[in-house]
């Protein structure tokens, strides 16, 4: 970013901490960039002349008398066609060796849809795994994170659902990727010759924690270039949340902002909700669905991170290892989401819903017969039955491996059903039973 | 002259102005951002410097940009057009914005200007009347939609004139009034009143005497709550507080029904409007959406309107009570208004209290529920808002501020539980811990005595003992296995099991279930307590758990049945040869 001739420019810091700066000037205005010592930053506050900037990169060897020029604009992000197949750094500067973008300079962050002139999502995205697509179907215009602890393999679930699903553009926007797991997402993409609906936004590890704060916004004004202006169905995958999260703290932290909850900033359920809640379905048929990632500690999710995350997307869907089967499953009970009863029987059979219910209902009874067996008491004839349930359900059904279509999810639960219960003991409308029990 | 100023800090949304003038706490005034003119609120005065919350995205704006300052608080317009509107937490329509994305200092006006309404006078020259007297009607959808002498006005008037039937728009003076001083005073159909001031204009605000029904067998039944009484919802993420939310608004047995979107997701008020206009109203046969009003301030849209959304909403709700009407006012989530106090506390610095939240929470809380109630007009008529907040306590833990500052304020507190949720029995309200205080009013007790049956109260808590003595029961067959307790533990489990499986669960999705009439509760409370009440005895606890499976099975088919049907009537039967 080269300065202009007839800017100011200024010379002497007054504060510095480890992410701001504060100097005195006029005529600055709010959230504009600036040039510190060459260094991108950003006004976050303004107190009579005394202006204080966030750098994004730290401010490790900036001295008192660096040079400081202010840009005259809010970040922005140069979108068009050229985005598509493209890597780029947290200021949206290519990283893949290729040309700088040509086209329009949107400013990020920009203003919310009208919640009036959104339409209720409709369509289904299958993703061929039953946790997901028979328990918490997913729907194009939701926005749902994935809960997993930093040892569960989340980011190579999040790369197998992007591929599957059916969608215009896939943007990916890493916020503290470690170098390893950028090269998977940039090899699944390339082996799967997807390349050419792949735009990536990364901050690794290698780089500093504040640029994080550009990522969500730099992949979401261009989601929202393709889904508004070229009526895409656009996939964005935000990884991971819990990091983007932190790096806010850090700022607020230095700003002597009064923390909340877990040290994080009072406003953290506003700043999420303003990155999740630009997922939308468009009145003209584009959408930007959002698929994130928060990481938990230890599997809390009354940490402020995952439980204002909770408060804000349409669900959640919950990793965890299961001791039966040994593999990651998705958690039926933790998991949700909450738009799924608008395709379910709707664009899929007629029973999912009620199927759906019953499986997960008979799931819970074997966690009554586990805990029986484990504080040493006999076991009835139906305990024995669910928990053999439960071993086939956790294998057939809820394993992150699986890959079928939604009709073969609801005829293995019937398949289930049957094997091991009577058709009362599933507690499913008659009317189902009779058409679907399988004799 | 208005008070002009210059912006000489911005942090986020709160901006300070030196002001050349007098200000008042809660003022408006307008911020010019380059042509562009943003609303915003005064929330604290430091000598010349005005601190102020905007209404919009402050980017861009510089020190030294210039304010203009109007003289009067956050107001609304009232008047004929407001039911089926979709507003911001400001009252702009949403509907009449042009573009996708909301442009900043884009104000919409609230009411159709050009519409002609079908007036009918009230009032006749020479009577005295005072504010909120009615002087005519509208008919607004099937609703009579009075036009009073504004809230505003004190003291009494004459009546000079009032324009005879016919239709006007709202703009057309439809009639004039003489003060005390012989000043003649035009009055429009139309009246502006700010929010954050109740609206008086009643004679008296007696204790609730009747229930509101909902069709929703855990609160009817179990814990009913008033018309004009308050209610709050606090409960984790996934516990199914907006499907319940959405139950009450569809169903709920209210003229008036304002939502208020809270910092809450914009798809669920997109379902509102996508659904509610196909939907009919039970209790009129009406369009749903002709007795709705959404006040929308979703998650990402400025922090601070959202906590106006709020009290946009109450004082639309309490315009509508004054027509002697039923208004029900949900608001999802109170949590998000509280937090957008605690943003703003935080920005100016304040001393925070428990959780950051400001010191005041508490009272701002009580001081909100206390707006609801029913009340005697002057006319001796009743009119009622019935407030049902819900809450979002964070972690799911209901020791934090928000949640234990609400408790003291509402009357009925629907708990919602993670491990109910996580069974699927929903509407997830935990039937122990939740309670409504207006099961101990002796009206209340009367009303549903004469209403729903004789002793019905005595039958509910009946009902919640058996609950009780289950939920012990289970405990005990916990730690001392199946086999170590007498079967009358068994009994005692599966009994309050009959009750949840019931009563308490309710299929919100289907078309039968969702929505259960008093007359049909009355009827499935009687049904299941007349088997509680009996005696049982089984060989071992297998058997025992058979049968009541088997009996829950029939009464849930009896509850997707259409009341009275000959389905119904089939399972009815079943269940008594099962229990005879």
């Amino acid at each position: 970013m080269a300065t202009k001739a007839y800017q100011r420019v200024y010379t002497k810091l007054e504060g510095i901490t480890k992410a701001t700066v504060s100097l005195r000037a006029s005529g600055v205005s709010n959230d504009e960039l600036a040039l510190v010592g060459g260094k991108l930053a950003q006004v976050v506050r303004t107190k009579g002349d005394m202006v204080t900037l966030q750098i994004f990169s730290g401010t490790e060897g900036i001295p008192t008398n660096a040079e400081v020029t202010f840009l005259g604009e809010p970040p922005t992000l140069k979108v068009s066609e050229q985005l598509s197949g493209r890597f780029f750094d947290a200021y949206g500067h290519p990283i893949d060796g290729g040309p700088e973008i040509d086209g329009e300079p949107r400013p990020i962050g920009g203003p919310s849809v009208n919640p009036y002139k959104r339409r209720q999502p409709s369509e289904l995205i299958p993703t061929g795994i039953a946790g997901i697509d028979l328990n918490n179907t997913l729907v194009s215009g939701q926005k749902i994170p994935f809960f997993a602890d930093p040892d569960q393999p989340y980011n190579q679930v999040m790369a197998d659902v992007a591929l599957r699903a059916d969608v215009d553009k896939i943007i990916l926007g890493g916020m503290g990727l470690s170098n390893d797991d950028y090269l998977f997402f940039r090899h699944s993409f390339e082996t799967a010759g997807a390349l050419d609906k792949i735009i990536c936004f990364i901050n690794t590890t290698e780089n500093p924690p504040v640029e994080r704060l550009l990522v969500p916004d730099m992949a979401l004004t261009a989601a929202e270039y393709f889904a508004v202006e070229k009526n895409e169905k656009v996939l964005v995958l935000l990884t991971d949340m819990t990091l983007y999260a932190d790096a806010l703290s850090i700022v607020s932290n230095r700003m002597d902002q009064i923390p909340s909850k877990d040290s994080m900033p009072g406003s953290l359920y506003s700043d999420l909700a303003k990155i999740y809640e630009k997922a939308v379905q468009l009145p003209t048929g584009g959408s930007i669905t959002i698929i994130a990632v928060t990481t938990l500690n230890d599997g809390d999710i009354t940490h402020a991170i995952p439980d204002n995350t909770g408060y804000i997307t349409e669900g959640q869907l919950f990793l965890r290892a299961d001791s039966d089967t040994g593999k990651v499953i998705i958690d039926p009970f933790r998991s949700l989401s909450r738009l799924k009863q608008l395709v379910q029987g709707k664009k899929t059979r007629e029973d999912h819903s009620q199927v759906m219910n019953a499986s997960v209902r008979l799931y819970a009874d074997a966690q009554n017969a586990k805990t029986k067996l484990e504080n040493g008491f006999d076991l009835s004839d139906y305990d024995h039955r669910c928990l053999a349930y439960a071993k086939d359900y956790a294998r057939e059904l809820l394993a992150i491996d699986v890959n079928i279509s939604i009709t073969e999810m609801l005829d293995t639960a019937w398949k289930l059903f049957a094997k091991y219960f009577s058709p009362a003991e599933t507690g499913i409308k008659q009317a189902l039973i009779d058409k679907y029990w399988v004799k | 002259m208005k008070t002009k100023g210059k912006v000489t800090g911005i942090v986020s949304n709160l901006v300070t102005v030196q002001v050349d003038g007098p200000v008042a706490e809660n003022e408006i005034c307008y911020i010019d951002l380059q042509g562009v003119k943003m609303m915003a609120e005064v929330i604290k005065v430091n000598g010349s410097t005005a601190s102020v919350q905007v209404f919009e995205s402050t980017r861009g704006l510089r020190g030294g940009d210039s304010v203009e300052f109007e003289g009067r608080m956050l107001e609304v317009t009232l008047g004929p057009g407001l039911l089926s509107s979709v507003y911001d937490g400001l009252q702009n329509n949403l509907a009449t914005m042009t573009e996708v994305f909301l442009q900043r200092g884009e104000y919409t006006d609230p009411l159709d200007h050009e519409k002609l309404w079908e007036f009918t006078p009230l009032a006749k020259p020479g009577d005295k009347v005072i504010a909120a007297d009615w002087l005519g009607e509208v008919k607004e959808g099937w609703l009579p939609h009075k036009i009073m002498v504004p809230f505003s006005f004190q003291g009494e008037y004459t009546v000079k004139s009032v324009k005879e039937a016919g239709q006007y728009n709202i703009d057309t003076v439809i009639a004039i009034l003489v003060n005390s001083e012989g000043e003649e005073v035009p009055v429009t159909m139309t009246q502006r009143w700010p929010v954050k001031v109740a609206v008086k204009g009643y004679k008296e605000k007696p204790r609730p005497n009747r229930i509101m029904e909902t069709g929703v067998r855990v609160i009817d039944t179990m814990n009913p709550i008033a018309e004009g009484g308050t209610g709050f919802i606090p409960g984790p993420f996934g516990c199914g507080k907006t499907v319940l939310q959405h139950a009450i608004a569809k169903q709920g047995d209210a003229d008036v029904i304002v939502m208020a979107a809270c910092g809450e997701r914009a798809n669920e008020v997109v379902e509102i409007f996508t659904e509610f206009p196909e939907l009919i109203d039970p209790h009129t046969g009406r369009h749903l959406m002709e007795r709705t009003t959404i006040i929308c301030n979703t998650s990402n849209m400025p922090v601070a309107a959202r906590e106006a959304s709020v009290y946009t909403a109450m004082t639309l709700c309490e315009y509508y009570r004054a027509m002697g009407l039923k208004c029900l006012l949900l608001a999802d989530s109170t949590s998000r208004w509280a937090q957008a106090l605690r943003e703003m506390s935080n920005r100016m610095e304040e001393l925070p209290g428990a959780d950051a939240f400001p010191v005041d929470l508490s009272a701002i809380i009580s001081n909100f529920y206390s707006r609801a109630g029913m009340v005697v007009l002057n006319n001796g008529q009743t009119g009622a808002v019935t407030f049902i907040g819900t809450v979002s306590p964070a972690g799911g833990n209901l020791k934090e501020p928000v949640t234990e500052s609400t408790k003291k304020a509402a009357r009925c507190f629907y708990a919602l539980e993670q491990n109910r949720a996580d069974q699927k029995r929903y509407p997830a309200v935990g039937p122990l811990e939740s309670y409504s205080k207006y099961l101990d009013y002796p009206e209340i007790r009367e009303y549903l005595n004469e209403t729903v049956e004789d002793g019905w109260v005595e039958k509910v808590l009946r009902a919640k003992n058996y609950i009780r003595r289950g939920k012990e029961a289970s405990e005990q067959i916990n730690i001392l296995g199946d086999d170590g307790v007498p079967m009358s533990y068994h009994v005692n489990f599966w009994k309050s099991e009959l009750i949840d499986f019931v009563i308490l669960q309710q299929d919100a999705f289907d078309s039968i279930d969702a929505l259960c009439p008093m007359e049909r509760q009355r009827f499935m409370l009687d049904l299941v307590l007349s088997i509680c009440d009996k005696d049982f005895d089984f060989e071992d606890f297998e058997k025992c758990r058979d049968f009541f499976k088997n009996l829950i099975n029939e009464l849930r088919q009896m509850n997707y049945s259409a009341y009275e049907s000959e389905q119904f009537w089939a399972y009815n039967e079943t269940v008594k040869k099962l229990t005879a």
